[in-house]
């Protein structure tokens, strides 16, 4: 791996995260994150649409004129959502069922968007798919970080597996299972996260 | 079973649009839209322009969703195409708004032409469209499911927006400051949104 290579996966992971950082794609990082087993087809349902539509957008990127370039890109991003959304269908119906509305708003998901447009719009394939890579899996260790800590509080279970301590002393904190311990979640993540990485105004 | 779509009471419409702008508030309780509302909810002004934006092109684009569904999608037997359907009658529709606006009046298509593009790329329009394609809705229960969902972003943004003024002034945390601090206004008021709902559903 190139030392070009290299900083683009850091930047993607760490550095310029999606989620923390640039604030971007946060409504699915919420909805789903109340069961692991939710976020990790999640997770793949974005890796799998952001690296397609980064090296897509990236190869066709001297055919698609200016004025054009968002709703194609729309429309490829549509494409492997719907690709994505038949496979988890076909892999797992009952998730399918409680996220199904969510994988169709990977469409929508800024993240996707953001990095067609400001990486691979302007970059070789390789590296697109690298930066697109980089960010979808950015994006899930955010998400997974938060399932981690939602499902063992509010169910006192992880992949569905009860954990010890919910037979003796744990009460299921509901809180976390809601809306509300999804906000906090990420904005406690996004605190450490930001200290951590000193405090730079960065809202979108 | 299916509401007869040439009768509908007007308390089930009451419903519709009370449960879609309160106990199932599609920011608050579904999580959508929330990058813009981050974006835009520094001013109250901005928040109530945008709001209004989007509940104008949610209510006008989930009955149209719902007739490209119904009427089209369904016979032809292309279900699985939803997805690039529907974000392509958003994309259009909101192409045509701009337009429209821009023939129309100058000073509205000043105040609204920052929004429109954010406009459709916010999952709160599309989200509406996939939550109104789950449920038994009819043409005009779906326009009001679209105006209800609309309605709720609108206030909770106007709300977030409102607080957000007031408090981005005051002493905090450095690594709070911005989206840290307004997430943490939106679980508090997501909170109070879920009581709404009277019980709590997984």
């Amino acid at each position: 791996m190139s030392v070009r290579a290299r900083d683009i996966f850091k930047a993607g992971l760490i550095g310029d995260n999606p989620v923390y950082r640039q604030v971007l794609g946060i409504c699915s990082a919420l909805a789903v994150t109340n069961l692991l087993a939710n976020t990790l087809f999640m997770c793949f349902g974005v890796v799998f649409t952001a690296t397609l539509t980064n090296v897509t957008v990236s190869l066709l990127r001297r055919h698609i004129p200016k004025r054009v370039r968002m709703i194609a890109q729309v429309l490829i991003i549509a494409s492997y959502v719907m690709m994505v959304d038949t496979l988890i269908r076909a892999l797992n119906p009952d998730i399918h069922r409680f996220i199904g509305p969510y994988v169709g708003l990977i469409i929508t998901n800024c993240i996707i968007m953001g990095r067609a447009e400001a990486f691979a719009a302007q970059n070789p394939p390789w590296p697109s798919l690298l930066d697109g890579l980089a960010c979808g899996l950015g994006y899930s260790l955010v998400l997974i970080a938060i399932a981690l800590v939602r499902e063992p509080m509010g169910f006192g279970t992880l992949l569905g597996i009860p954990l010890p301590a919910r037979e003796l002393w744990w009460h299921s904190w509901t809180i976390m299972l809601m809306p509300p311990g999804a906000f906090f979640m990420l904005a406690i993540l996004t605190w450490i996260a930001r200290s951590r990485t000193g405090a730079k105004e960065t809202s979108a | 079973m299916t509401p007869d779509p040439h009768s509908v009471p007007f308390l089930s419409l009451l419903l519709v649009f009370v449960s879609a702008a309160f106990t199932d508030n599609i920011l608050l309780v579904r999580f959508l839209g929330l990058c813009p509302c981050l974006g835009v909810s520094k001013k109250v002004d901005a928040s109530v322009g945008l709001g209004l934006a989007v509940t104008f092109v949610t209510a006008c684009t989930a009955v149209l969703n719902y007739w490209v569904y119904r009427y089209l999608l369904i016979p032809l037997d292309i279900v699985y195409l939803r997805l690039i359907v529907f974000i392509v009658v958003i994309a259009a529709f909101v192409q045509l708004v701009e337009m429209v606006v821009e023939r129309l009046s100058e000073r509205l298509y000043q105040a609204l032409g920052i929004f429109l593009p954010l406009i459709t790329v916010n999952c709160a329009i599309l989200g509406t469209a996939l939550f109104m394609i789950a449920r038994p809705y009819n043409a005009t229960q779906a326009f009001v499911f679209g105006l209800g969902s609309g309605f709720g972003w609108l206030v909770a943004i106007t709300l977030i927006g409102g607080i957000r003024e007031k408090i981005d002034e005051k002493h905090v945390p450095p690594g709070l400051r911005g989206p840290g601090l307004t997430l943490i206004v939106i679980g508090i008021m997501s909170l109070a949104f879920v009581v709404f709902s009277g019980m709590i559903k997984l």
